[in-house]
Protein backbone atom coordinates (compact mmCIF):
# COMPACT_ATOMS: atom_id res chain seq x y z
CA UNK A 1 0.00 0.00 0.00
CA UNK A 2 2.90 2.74 1.13
CA UNK A 3 5.74 2.89 -1.34
CA UNK A 4 7.92 4.77 1.03
CA UNK A 5 10.55 2.04 2.15
CA UNK A 6 12.49 4.38 4.79
CA UNK A 7 9.09 4.32 6.90
CA UNK A 8 8.71 0.52 5.74
CA UNK A 9 12.01 -0.28 6.86
CA UNK A 10 11.34 1.62 10.52
CA UNK A 11 8.07 -0.16 11.05
CA UNK A 12 10.01 -3.75 10.62
CA UNK A 13 13.66 -2.71 12.63
CA UNK A 14 12.46 -4.21 15.80
CA UNK A 15 12.64 -7.41 14.01
CA UNK A 16 15.70 -7.06 12.01
CA UNK A 17 17.38 -5.86 15.45
CA UNK A 18 15.91 -8.96 17.23
CA UNK A 19 16.61 -11.12 14.57
CA UNK A 20 20.34 -10.35 14.47
CA UNK A 21 20.70 -10.16 18.01
CA UNK A 22 18.90 -12.91 19.63
CA UNK A 23 18.34 -15.05 16.43
CA UNK A 24 21.72 -14.84 13.79
CA UNK A 25 23.97 -13.71 16.07
CA UNK A 26 23.52 -16.95 18.90
CA UNK A 27 22.98 -19.33 15.86
CA UNK A 28 26.52 -18.29 14.15
CA UNK A 29 27.97 -18.29 18.05
CA UNK A 30 26.80 -21.69 18.68
CA UNK A 31 28.55 -23.10 15.38
CA UNK A 32 31.65 -21.51 16.35
CA UNK A 33 31.00 -22.93 19.99
CA UNK A 34 30.58 -26.35 18.53
CA UNK A 35 34.37 -26.36 18.06
CA UNK A 36 35.68 -25.34 20.51
CA UNK A 37 36.40 -27.00 24.18
CA UNK A 38 34.56 -24.31 26.44
CA UNK A 39 33.72 -25.03 29.19
CA UNK A 40 30.72 -23.00 31.26
CA UNK A 41 32.66 -21.69 34.18
CA UNK A 42 34.84 -20.20 32.55
CA UNK A 43 34.99 -16.65 30.75
CA UNK A 44 34.23 -16.85 27.16
CA UNK A 45 37.64 -15.78 25.60
CA UNK A 46 39.24 -19.32 27.37
CA UNK A 47 37.92 -20.70 24.49
CA UNK A 48 40.03 -23.21 22.41
CA UNK A 49 39.22 -24.11 18.93
CA UNK A 50 39.03 -27.96 18.57
CA UNK A 51 38.62 -28.20 15.02
CA UNK A 52 36.07 -31.00 14.74
CA UNK A 53 36.78 -32.74 17.78
CA UNK A 54 33.62 -32.59 19.15
CA UNK A 55 32.04 -34.51 16.42
CA UNK A 56 34.66 -36.77 16.44
CA UNK A 57 34.16 -37.32 20.32
CA UNK A 58 30.12 -37.65 19.38
CA UNK A 59 31.06 -40.44 16.56
CA UNK A 60 31.96 -42.55 19.14
CA UNK A 61 29.78 -41.27 21.99
CA UNK A 62 27.18 -44.49 23.05
CA UNK A 63 25.21 -42.18 25.44
CA UNK A 64 24.80 -39.60 21.92
CA UNK A 65 23.34 -42.62 19.68
CA UNK A 66 21.02 -44.19 22.48
CA UNK A 67 19.77 -39.98 23.15
CA UNK A 68 19.60 -40.19 19.02
CA UNK A 69 17.63 -43.39 18.31
CA UNK A 70 15.43 -42.70 21.50
CA UNK A 71 14.55 -39.16 19.75
CA UNK A 72 13.77 -40.50 16.11
CA UNK A 73 11.67 -43.09 18.19
CA UNK A 74 9.47 -40.48 19.58
CA UNK A 75 9.11 -38.45 17.03
CA UNK A 76 8.44 -41.22 14.72
CA UNK A 77 5.42 -42.71 16.95
CA UNK A 78 3.94 -39.20 18.61
CA UNK A 79 3.93 -37.13 15.62
CA UNK A 80 1.87 -39.59 13.36
CA UNK A 81 -0.17 -41.10 16.09
CA UNK A 82 -1.24 -37.38 17.23
CA UNK A 83 -1.93 -36.29 13.55
CA UNK A 84 -3.67 -39.46 12.56
CA UNK A 85 -5.93 -38.91 15.88
CA UNK A 86 -6.69 -35.47 15.64
CA UNK A 87 -8.09 -36.04 12.06
CA UNK A 88 -10.01 -38.61 13.24
CA UNK A 89 -11.82 -36.71 15.93
CA UNK A 90 -11.97 -33.62 13.49
CA UNK A 91 -13.37 -35.86 11.48
CA UNK A 92 -16.31 -37.09 14.11
CA UNK A 93 -16.52 -33.57 15.18
CA UNK A 94 -17.36 -32.13 11.89
CA UNK A 95 -21.09 -33.24 11.30
CA UNK A 96 -24.29 -31.26 12.40
CA UNK A 97 -24.30 -32.24 16.17
CA UNK A 98 -25.62 -30.46 19.24
CA UNK A 99 -22.86 -29.86 21.80
CA UNK A 100 -20.14 -29.32 19.04
CA UNK A 101 -18.79 -26.00 20.99
CA UNK A 102 -18.53 -28.22 24.15
CA UNK A 103 -16.49 -31.09 22.58
CA UNK A 104 -14.44 -28.71 20.92
CA UNK A 105 -13.45 -26.98 24.30
CA UNK A 106 -13.17 -30.16 26.24
CA UNK A 107 -10.63 -31.55 23.76
CA UNK A 108 -9.01 -28.46 23.17
CA UNK A 109 -8.37 -27.56 26.88
CA UNK A 110 -5.72 -30.16 27.44
CA UNK A 111 -3.25 -29.09 24.41
CA UNK A 112 -3.52 -25.54 26.18
CA UNK A 113 -2.74 -26.95 29.56
CA UNK A 114 -0.26 -29.48 28.35
CA UNK A 115 2.69 -27.95 28.22
CA UNK A 116 3.12 -27.03 31.68
CA UNK A 117 5.10 -28.22 34.48
CA UNK A 118 1.63 -28.71 36.08
CA UNK A 119 0.59 -30.96 34.20
CA UNK A 120 4.02 -32.75 33.73
CA UNK A 121 3.96 -33.49 37.34
CA UNK A 122 0.43 -34.53 37.24
CA UNK A 123 1.76 -37.30 34.49
CA UNK A 124 3.96 -38.87 36.85
CA UNK A 125 1.59 -39.33 39.66
CA UNK A 126 -0.84 -40.77 37.01
CA UNK A 127 1.64 -43.33 35.86
CA UNK A 128 3.05 -43.67 39.36
CA UNK A 129 3.39 -46.78 41.30
CA UNK A 130 -0.12 -47.02 43.15
CA UNK A 131 -0.99 -43.77 40.70
CA UNK A 132 -4.42 -43.79 38.59
CA UNK A 133 -3.33 -45.91 35.91
CA UNK A 134 -2.44 -48.68 38.05
CA UNK A 135 -5.30 -48.26 40.25
CA UNK A 136 -7.55 -48.35 36.85
CA UNK A 137 -5.54 -51.51 36.17
CA UNK A 138 -5.84 -53.32 39.34
CA UNK A 139 -9.56 -52.53 39.92
CA UNK A 140 -10.40 -53.81 35.99
CA UNK A 141 -8.84 -56.80 37.32
CA UNK A 142 -5.09 -56.18 35.47
CA UNK A 143 -1.70 -56.29 37.14
CA UNK A 144 -0.16 -53.24 37.74
CA UNK A 145 2.76 -51.93 35.33
CA UNK A 146 5.91 -49.97 36.30
CA UNK A 147 5.31 -47.33 34.08
CA UNK A 148 8.37 -44.96 35.19
CA UNK A 149 10.81 -47.56 36.29
CA UNK A 150 10.27 -49.90 32.90
CA UNK A 151 12.62 -48.94 30.02
CA UNK A 152 9.74 -50.47 27.66
CA UNK A 153 7.20 -48.45 28.94
CA UNK A 154 8.68 -44.65 30.22
CA UNK A 155 8.61 -43.42 26.83
CA UNK A 156 5.25 -44.27 26.00
CA UNK A 157 3.98 -42.29 29.47
CA UNK A 158 5.60 -38.97 27.20
CA UNK A 159 4.19 -39.92 24.10
CA UNK A 160 0.76 -40.07 26.05
CA UNK A 161 1.26 -36.79 27.02
CA UNK A 162 1.80 -34.94 23.52
CA UNK A 163 -1.51 -37.09 22.53
CA UNK A 164 -3.49 -35.95 25.03
CA UNK A 165 -2.43 -32.60 23.70
CA UNK A 166 -3.75 -33.33 20.14
CA UNK A 167 -6.74 -30.23 20.75
CA UNK A 168 -4.83 -27.92 18.54
CA UNK A 169 -4.09 -30.14 15.74
CA UNK A 170 -7.45 -31.14 15.36
CA UNK A 171 -8.68 -27.48 15.90
CA UNK A 172 -6.57 -26.69 12.72
CA UNK A 173 -8.32 -29.82 10.93
CA UNK A 174 -11.89 -28.86 11.61
CA UNK A 175 -10.78 -25.49 10.21
CA UNK A 176 -9.77 -27.08 7.18
CA UNK A 177 -12.92 -29.88 7.07
CA UNK A 178 -15.54 -26.77 7.71
CA UNK A 179 -13.39 -24.88 4.75
CA UNK A 180 -14.09 -27.54 1.92
CA UNK A 181 -17.19 -26.47 0.12
CA UNK A 182 -20.29 -28.30 0.60
CA UNK A 183 -21.41 -28.14 -3.29
CA UNK A 184 -18.51 -30.63 -3.81
CA UNK A 185 -19.60 -33.16 -1.76
CA UNK A 186 -22.95 -32.94 -3.30
CA UNK A 187 -22.01 -33.28 -6.86
CA UNK A 188 -20.03 -35.80 -5.97
CA UNK A 189 -23.07 -37.75 -4.23
CA UNK A 190 -25.58 -36.84 -7.43
CA UNK A 191 -22.55 -38.89 -9.61
CA UNK A 192 -22.99 -41.66 -7.91
CA UNK A 193 -19.83 -41.61 -5.60
CA UNK A 194 -19.53 -44.03 -2.40
CA UNK A 195 -18.18 -42.56 1.33
CA UNK A 196 -14.67 -43.59 0.89
CA UNK A 197 -14.58 -42.67 -2.56
CA UNK A 198 -15.37 -38.81 -1.66
CA UNK A 199 -13.24 -38.84 1.29
CA UNK A 200 -10.02 -40.03 -0.90
CA UNK A 201 -10.62 -37.49 -3.76
CA UNK A 202 -12.72 -34.60 -2.34
CA UNK A 203 -11.54 -34.51 1.19
CA UNK A 204 -8.10 -35.46 1.75
CA UNK A 205 -7.00 -33.54 -1.46
CA UNK A 206 -8.09 -30.39 0.06
CA UNK A 207 -6.93 -30.98 3.23
CA UNK A 208 -3.71 -31.52 2.10
CA UNK A 209 -2.48 -28.22 2.90
CA UNK A 210 -4.10 -28.20 6.59
CA UNK A 211 -2.06 -31.83 6.84
CA UNK A 212 1.25 -30.14 5.62
CA UNK A 213 1.00 -27.01 8.37
CA UNK A 214 0.32 -29.83 11.30
CA UNK A 215 2.91 -32.05 10.46
CA UNK A 216 5.83 -29.86 9.83
CA UNK A 217 4.42 -27.59 13.40
CA UNK A 218 4.47 -31.21 15.19
CA UNK A 219 7.70 -32.50 13.80
CA UNK A 220 9.85 -29.15 14.46
CA UNK A 221 7.82 -29.60 18.13
CA UNK A 222 8.65 -33.07 18.61
CA UNK A 223 11.84 -33.05 18.01
CA UNK A 224 12.29 -30.45 20.73
CA UNK A 225 10.47 -32.32 23.44
CA UNK A 226 12.11 -31.13 27.19
CA UNK A 227 9.72 -30.57 29.81
CA UNK A 228 8.16 -34.16 29.71
CA UNK A 229 11.38 -36.30 30.06
CA UNK A 230 13.07 -33.64 32.24
CA UNK A 231 9.82 -33.53 34.63
CA UNK A 232 8.38 -36.94 34.26
CA UNK A 233 11.32 -39.63 33.78
CA UNK A 234 14.27 -37.55 34.30
CA UNK A 235 15.79 -39.05 31.33
CA UNK A 236 15.26 -42.37 33.09
CA UNK A 237 15.51 -45.09 33.41
CA UNK A 238 18.60 -46.03 31.74
CA UNK A 239 18.28 -43.29 29.50
CA UNK A 240 15.40 -44.84 27.63
CA UNK A 241 13.71 -41.75 27.62
CA UNK A 242 17.19 -38.87 27.17
CA UNK A 243 15.54 -37.05 23.91
CA UNK A 244 18.35 -35.14 22.32
CA UNK A 245 17.31 -31.86 24.00
CA UNK A 246 17.66 -32.72 27.38
CA UNK A 247 20.96 -34.49 26.81
CA UNK A 248 22.11 -30.86 25.35
CA UNK A 249 20.52 -29.38 28.59
CA UNK A 250 22.60 -31.63 30.72
CA UNK A 251 26.04 -31.34 28.85
CA UNK A 252 25.80 -27.61 28.96
CA UNK A 253 24.00 -26.49 32.04
CA UNK A 254 25.30 -30.00 34.79
CA UNK A 255 28.25 -31.09 33.27
CA UNK A 256 29.31 -27.11 31.39
CA UNK A 257 31.18 -28.82 28.45
CA UNK A 258 29.23 -26.37 26.71
CA UNK A 259 31.18 -27.01 23.51
CA UNK A 260 30.34 -30.61 22.79
CA UNK A 261 26.46 -29.20 23.89
CA UNK A 262 26.95 -26.73 20.82
CA UNK A 263 28.02 -29.69 18.88
CA UNK A 264 24.92 -31.38 19.55
CA UNK A 265 22.19 -28.67 19.44
CA UNK A 266 23.57 -28.37 15.49
CA UNK A 267 23.17 -31.63 14.96
CA UNK A 268 20.06 -31.32 16.50
CA UNK A 269 19.35 -28.59 14.01
CA UNK A 270 20.59 -30.25 11.39
CA UNK A 271 17.68 -33.03 11.58
CA UNK A 272 15.10 -30.88 12.01
CA UNK A 273 16.16 -28.77 9.07
CA UNK A 274 16.67 -31.76 6.86
CA UNK A 275 13.17 -33.01 7.83
CA UNK A 276 11.53 -29.32 7.21
CA UNK A 277 13.60 -29.26 3.80
CA UNK A 278 12.50 -32.58 2.46
CA UNK A 279 8.32 -31.76 3.20
CA UNK A 280 8.75 -28.61 2.06
CA UNK A 281 10.59 -30.08 -1.17
CA UNK A 282 7.83 -33.19 -1.25
CA UNK A 283 4.73 -30.50 -0.97
CA UNK A 284 4.68 -29.75 -4.90
CA UNK A 285 3.80 -33.74 -5.35
CA UNK A 286 1.61 -33.93 -2.69
CA UNK A 287 -0.10 -31.01 -1.33
CA UNK A 288 -2.79 -29.20 -3.20
CA UNK A 289 -3.38 -26.10 -3.55
CA UNK A 290 -7.18 -25.36 -5.32
CA UNK A 291 -6.32 -21.85 -6.97
CA UNK A 292 -2.83 -20.59 -7.15
CA UNK A 293 -2.95 -17.58 -4.49
CA UNK A 294 -2.76 -13.94 -6.40
CA UNK A 295 -0.29 -12.33 -3.66
CA UNK A 296 2.55 -14.76 -2.35
CA UNK A 297 4.78 -12.58 -0.61
CA UNK B 1 -26.04 -46.50 -5.82
CA UNK B 2 -29.40 -48.35 -6.74
CA UNK B 3 -32.17 -46.09 -8.90
CA UNK B 4 -34.34 -46.43 -5.82
CA UNK B 5 -34.63 -43.80 -3.72
CA UNK B 6 -34.16 -44.80 -0.05
CA UNK B 7 -37.90 -44.67 2.03
CA UNK B 8 -37.02 -41.54 4.09
CA UNK B 9 -37.57 -43.69 7.55
CA UNK B 10 -34.16 -45.46 7.01
CA UNK B 11 -32.33 -42.20 6.11
CA UNK B 12 -33.70 -40.77 9.55
CA UNK B 13 -33.14 -43.96 10.72
CA UNK B 14 -29.56 -44.04 9.70
CA UNK B 15 -28.57 -40.52 10.25
CA UNK B 16 -29.80 -41.35 14.25
CA UNK B 17 -27.50 -44.13 14.45
CA UNK B 18 -24.89 -42.12 13.06
CA UNK B 19 -24.73 -38.95 15.05
CA UNK B 20 -25.56 -42.09 18.15
CA UNK B 21 -22.31 -43.42 17.27
CA UNK B 22 -20.57 -39.95 17.32
CA UNK B 23 -21.60 -39.14 20.47
CA UNK B 24 -20.36 -42.10 21.81
CA UNK B 25 -17.11 -41.83 20.34
CA UNK B 26 -16.96 -38.28 21.45
CA UNK B 27 -17.79 -38.39 25.25
CA UNK B 28 -15.56 -41.95 25.09
CA UNK B 29 -12.73 -40.02 24.49
CA UNK B 30 -13.80 -37.07 26.17
CA UNK B 31 -14.23 -38.44 29.37
CA UNK B 32 -10.67 -40.54 28.95
CA UNK B 33 -9.18 -36.99 28.65
CA UNK B 34 -10.47 -35.28 31.32
CA UNK B 35 -10.19 -38.00 33.65
CA UNK B 36 -7.01 -36.87 34.84
CA UNK B 37 -7.95 -33.74 35.17
CA UNK B 38 -10.59 -34.35 37.72
CA UNK B 39 -8.63 -37.13 39.40
CA UNK B 40 -5.89 -34.00 40.25
CA UNK B 41 -8.67 -31.30 41.02
CA UNK B 42 -10.63 -34.22 43.47
CA UNK B 43 -7.22 -35.55 44.86
CA UNK B 44 -6.79 -32.00 46.18
CA UNK B 45 -9.28 -32.36 48.81
CA UNK B 46 -8.43 -35.83 50.01
CA UNK B 47 -6.52 -37.09 52.99
CA UNK B 48 -3.28 -38.98 50.87
CA UNK B 49 -3.95 -42.27 52.07
CA UNK B 50 -7.35 -42.42 50.16
CA UNK B 51 -5.52 -40.87 46.50
CA UNK B 52 -4.25 -43.90 46.58
CA UNK B 53 -6.68 -46.09 48.10
CA UNK B 54 -9.72 -45.69 45.79
CA UNK B 55 -10.48 -45.04 42.16
CA UNK B 56 -13.58 -42.75 42.80
CA UNK B 57 -13.35 -39.06 42.68
CA UNK B 58 -15.85 -38.07 44.91
CA UNK B 59 -13.72 -37.73 48.85
CA UNK B 60 -14.82 -39.74 51.40
CA UNK B 61 -13.56 -37.57 54.06
CA UNK B 62 -12.96 -34.08 52.40
CA UNK B 63 -10.27 -32.12 53.72
CA UNK B 64 -8.32 -28.69 52.95
CA UNK B 65 -5.23 -30.08 54.55
CA UNK B 66 -3.62 -30.41 50.73
CA UNK B 67 -5.04 -27.13 49.57
CA UNK B 68 -3.27 -25.28 52.63
CA UNK B 69 0.03 -27.07 52.82
CA UNK B 70 0.68 -27.03 49.45
CA UNK B 71 -0.36 -22.88 49.52
CA UNK B 72 2.13 -22.64 51.86
CA UNK B 73 4.97 -24.98 50.04
CA UNK B 74 7.46 -26.73 51.54
CA UNK B 75 9.79 -23.01 51.03
CA UNK B 76 10.04 -19.99 53.05
CA UNK B 77 8.23 -18.45 50.55
CA UNK B 78 4.09 -19.15 49.43
CA UNK B 79 2.59 -20.23 46.65
CA UNK B 80 1.53 -16.25 46.16
CA UNK B 81 4.82 -15.39 46.23
CA UNK B 82 5.60 -17.48 43.06
CA UNK B 83 2.44 -16.85 41.04
CA UNK B 84 3.54 -12.46 41.27
CA UNK B 85 7.10 -13.92 40.06
CA UNK B 86 5.30 -15.62 37.29
CA UNK B 87 3.16 -12.36 36.42
CA UNK B 88 6.13 -10.11 37.14
CA UNK B 89 7.65 -10.76 33.66
CA UNK B 90 4.41 -12.22 32.07
CA UNK B 91 2.70 -9.08 31.41
CA UNK B 92 5.58 -7.03 30.37
CA UNK B 93 6.21 -10.16 27.74
CA UNK B 94 2.43 -10.06 26.66
CA UNK B 95 2.83 -6.06 26.24
CA UNK B 96 5.79 -6.27 24.29
CA UNK B 97 5.18 -9.00 22.21
CA UNK B 98 1.83 -7.35 21.03
CA UNK B 99 3.52 -3.79 20.51
CA UNK B 100 6.12 -5.44 18.27
CA UNK B 101 4.24 -7.73 16.52
CA UNK B 102 1.89 -5.27 15.13
CA UNK B 103 4.51 -2.88 14.25
CA UNK B 104 6.42 -5.42 12.21
CA UNK B 105 3.61 -7.10 10.90
CA UNK B 106 2.09 -3.72 9.84
CA UNK B 107 5.55 -3.31 8.32
CA UNK B 108 5.77 -6.36 6.33
CA UNK B 109 1.65 -6.35 5.07
CA UNK B 110 1.37 -2.72 4.08
CA UNK B 111 4.59 -1.04 2.90
CA UNK B 112 6.73 -1.87 -0.58
CA UNK B 113 10.34 -2.15 0.00
CA UNK B 114 12.68 -4.12 -1.44
CA UNK B 115 14.89 -7.00 0.79
CA UNK B 116 11.40 -7.30 1.92
CA UNK B 117 10.66 -11.15 1.00
CA UNK B 118 14.02 -12.16 2.16
CA UNK B 119 13.25 -10.65 5.82
CA UNK B 120 9.22 -12.19 5.94
CA UNK B 121 11.12 -15.59 4.59
CA UNK B 122 13.74 -15.17 7.60
CA UNK B 123 11.15 -14.57 9.87
CA UNK B 124 9.15 -17.77 8.97
CA UNK B 125 12.42 -19.70 8.85
CA UNK B 126 12.58 -18.52 12.62
CA UNK B 127 9.46 -20.65 13.95
CA UNK B 128 10.79 -23.52 12.87
CA UNK B 129 14.15 -22.92 14.01
CA UNK B 130 14.92 -25.26 17.13
CA UNK B 131 14.92 -23.26 20.51
CA UNK B 132 18.12 -25.39 22.05
CA UNK B 133 20.48 -24.13 19.24
CA UNK B 134 20.25 -20.56 20.21
CA UNK B 135 20.20 -21.40 23.79
CA UNK B 136 23.74 -21.60 25.15
CA UNK B 137 24.79 -18.22 23.25
CA UNK B 138 22.04 -16.15 24.33
CA UNK B 139 22.89 -17.49 27.84
CA UNK B 140 26.64 -16.93 27.68
CA UNK B 141 24.90 -13.61 26.18
CA UNK B 142 23.03 -12.51 29.00
CA UNK B 143 25.59 -13.29 31.75
CA UNK B 144 27.72 -10.97 29.80
CA UNK B 145 25.10 -8.41 30.12
CA UNK B 146 24.83 -9.14 34.07
CA UNK B 147 21.18 -10.66 33.73
CA UNK B 148 21.77 -13.46 35.31
CA UNK B 149 18.88 -14.40 37.96
CA UNK B 150 16.66 -11.25 37.05
CA UNK B 151 13.40 -11.37 34.65
CA UNK B 152 15.33 -9.12 32.17
CA UNK B 153 16.16 -12.38 29.83
CA UNK B 154 12.75 -13.54 29.89
CA UNK B 155 10.94 -10.74 27.86
CA UNK B 156 13.22 -8.08 26.33
CA UNK B 157 13.87 -10.51 23.63
CA UNK B 158 10.35 -9.81 22.89
CA UNK B 159 10.62 -6.04 22.27
CA UNK B 160 11.98 -7.51 18.89
CA UNK B 161 9.54 -9.78 17.76
CA UNK B 162 11.46 -13.19 18.48
CA UNK B 163 8.92 -14.76 18.37
CA UNK B 164 7.67 -15.15 14.72
CA UNK B 165 5.13 -17.06 15.24
CA UNK B 166 2.70 -14.24 15.76
CA UNK B 167 4.20 -11.75 13.20
CA UNK B 168 3.28 -14.06 10.51
CA UNK B 169 -0.36 -14.13 13.18
CA UNK B 170 -0.66 -10.90 12.40
CA UNK B 171 0.42 -10.34 8.94
CA UNK B 172 -1.85 -13.15 8.05
CA UNK B 173 -4.75 -11.03 9.30
CA UNK B 174 -4.20 -7.95 7.73
CA UNK B 175 -3.57 -9.69 4.36
CA UNK B 176 -7.55 -10.41 4.94
CA UNK B 177 -8.82 -7.18 5.33
CA UNK B 178 -8.59 -4.45 2.83
CA UNK B 179 -7.38 -1.58 3.06
CA UNK B 180 -9.93 0.61 1.97
CA UNK B 181 -9.99 2.58 5.42
CA UNK B 182 -6.52 2.78 5.16
CA UNK B 183 -6.42 4.87 2.31
CA UNK B 184 -8.75 6.90 2.87
CA UNK B 185 -7.54 7.93 5.91
CA UNK B 186 -4.01 8.68 4.44
CA UNK B 187 -6.20 11.25 1.94
CA UNK B 188 -7.55 12.77 4.94
CA UNK B 189 -4.60 13.26 5.92
CA UNK B 190 -3.26 10.92 8.30
CA UNK B 191 0.51 9.83 8.21
CA UNK B 192 0.81 5.88 8.34
CA UNK B 193 1.45 6.07 12.23
CA UNK B 194 -1.74 7.31 12.85
CA UNK B 195 -3.60 4.88 10.56
CA UNK B 196 -1.97 2.09 12.35
CA UNK B 197 -3.56 3.64 15.50
CA UNK B 198 -6.76 4.62 14.69
CA UNK B 199 -7.62 2.71 11.82
CA UNK B 200 -5.86 -0.51 11.72
CA UNK B 201 -5.82 -1.75 15.48
CA UNK B 202 -8.80 -1.15 15.88
CA UNK B 203 -9.90 -3.95 13.06
CA UNK B 204 -7.29 -6.47 14.27
CA UNK B 205 -7.76 -6.38 17.70
CA UNK B 206 -8.93 -9.81 17.47
CA UNK B 207 -5.48 -11.07 16.48
CA UNK B 208 -3.92 -8.39 18.82
CA UNK B 209 -6.50 -10.45 22.01
CA UNK B 210 -5.37 -13.92 20.29
CA UNK B 211 -1.49 -12.81 20.28
CA UNK B 212 -1.84 -12.12 23.85
CA UNK B 213 -3.43 -14.63 25.32
CA UNK B 214 -1.73 -17.24 23.53
CA UNK B 215 1.49 -15.51 24.67
CA UNK B 216 0.32 -15.77 28.35
CA UNK B 217 -0.54 -19.21 27.92
CA UNK B 218 2.73 -20.35 26.48
CA UNK B 219 4.64 -17.58 28.93
CA UNK B 220 3.25 -19.10 32.09
CA UNK B 221 3.84 -22.63 31.19
CA UNK B 222 7.48 -21.78 29.85
CA UNK B 223 10.11 -23.72 31.99
CA UNK B 224 13.71 -24.46 30.03
CA UNK B 225 14.37 -20.52 30.43
CA UNK B 226 13.45 -19.51 33.86
CA UNK B 227 15.49 -23.18 34.60
CA UNK B 228 18.55 -21.51 32.67
CA UNK B 229 18.43 -17.54 34.10
CA UNK B 230 16.78 -18.24 37.48
CA UNK B 231 18.44 -19.41 40.56
CA UNK B 232 17.14 -17.78 43.26
CA UNK B 233 14.05 -19.07 45.21
CA UNK B 234 12.75 -15.90 46.10
CA UNK B 235 12.41 -15.28 41.97
CA UNK B 236 11.15 -18.53 40.79
CA UNK B 237 7.99 -18.68 39.05
CA UNK B 238 5.04 -20.88 39.55
CA UNK B 239 6.48 -23.77 36.59
CA UNK B 240 9.76 -24.19 38.49
CA UNK B 241 8.05 -23.67 41.81
CA UNK B 242 6.50 -26.87 41.27
CA UNK B 243 9.75 -29.13 40.23
CA UNK B 244 11.42 -27.66 43.14
CA UNK B 245 7.90 -29.12 45.23
CA UNK B 246 8.04 -32.45 43.54
CA UNK B 247 11.83 -32.75 44.24
CA UNK B 248 11.17 -31.76 48.00
CA UNK B 249 7.56 -33.61 48.78
CA UNK B 250 7.47 -36.22 46.03
CA UNK B 251 7.19 -39.50 48.35
CA UNK B 252 4.80 -38.26 50.68
CA UNK B 253 2.43 -35.43 50.10
CA UNK B 254 0.60 -36.28 46.60
CA UNK B 255 -2.32 -34.06 47.72
CA UNK B 256 -0.08 -31.00 48.48
CA UNK B 257 1.88 -31.60 44.69
CA UNK B 258 -2.03 -32.47 43.28
CA UNK B 259 -3.02 -29.12 44.82
CA UNK B 260 -0.68 -27.13 43.75
CA UNK B 261 -0.62 -28.19 40.52
CA UNK B 262 -3.87 -26.93 40.30
CA UNK B 263 -4.02 -23.60 41.62
CA UNK B 264 -1.42 -23.44 39.04
CA UNK B 265 -2.90 -24.30 36.06
CA UNK B 266 -6.39 -22.24 37.40
CA UNK B 267 -4.87 -19.02 35.33
CA UNK B 268 -4.79 -20.78 32.06
CA UNK B 269 -7.82 -21.95 32.61
CA UNK B 270 -10.13 -18.84 33.73
CA UNK B 271 -8.01 -16.98 30.72
CA UNK B 272 -9.36 -19.64 28.33
CA UNK B 273 -12.54 -20.11 29.41
CA UNK B 274 -13.40 -16.54 29.23
CA UNK B 275 -11.95 -15.86 25.75
CA UNK B 276 -11.68 -19.32 24.10
CA UNK B 277 -13.41 -18.03 20.43
CA UNK B 278 -10.01 -16.41 20.68
CA UNK B 279 -8.06 -19.45 20.63
CA UNK B 280 -9.58 -20.94 18.17
CA UNK B 281 -9.63 -18.19 15.45
CA UNK B 282 -5.78 -17.88 16.77
CA UNK B 283 -4.94 -21.09 15.74
CA UNK B 284 -6.55 -21.51 12.55
CA UNK B 285 -5.17 -18.39 10.87
CA UNK B 286 -1.87 -19.45 10.44
CA UNK B 287 -2.88 -22.66 8.80
CA UNK B 288 -6.07 -22.16 6.84
CA UNK B 289 -6.61 -18.72 5.53
CA UNK B 290 -2.84 -18.65 4.42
Amino acid sequence: MYDNRVSGYLYIAPFLIGLATFTLFPFLSSFLLSFSDYQLQDPVQQARFLGLGNYIQMASDDTFYGSLGVTFLYVFITVPLKLAFALFIAFVLNFKLRGIGFFRTAYYVPSILGGSVAIAVLWRYVFAGDGLINQVLVWAGGEPLNWLGEPAYALFTIVLLRLWQFGSAMVVFLAGLQNIPTDLYEAATIDGAGKARIFFTITLPLLTPVIFFNFIMQIVQAFQEFNGPYIITGGGPLKSTYLLPLMIYEEAFKYFNVGYAAALSWVLFLIIALFTIIAFASAKYWVFYGNEREDRE
Amino acid sequence: MSLMPTPRRDIAWIGRANALVRYGVLIGVGLIMLYPLFWMVAASFKPNHEIFGSVSLWPRDPTMDGVVKGWRTGTEYSFATYLLNSFAFIIPKVVLTVVSSVLVAYGFARFRMPGKQLWFALMVATILLPKSVLLIPQYLMFREFGWLDTYLPLYIPCAFATDGFFVFMVVQFLRGIPPDMEEAAVIDGCNSLQVLWHVVVPVIMPAIISVALFQFMWSLNDFLYPLIYLSSVGKYPVALALKMAIDVTEATAWNEVLAMSTIALLPSLIVFFLAQKYFVEGITSGSVKG
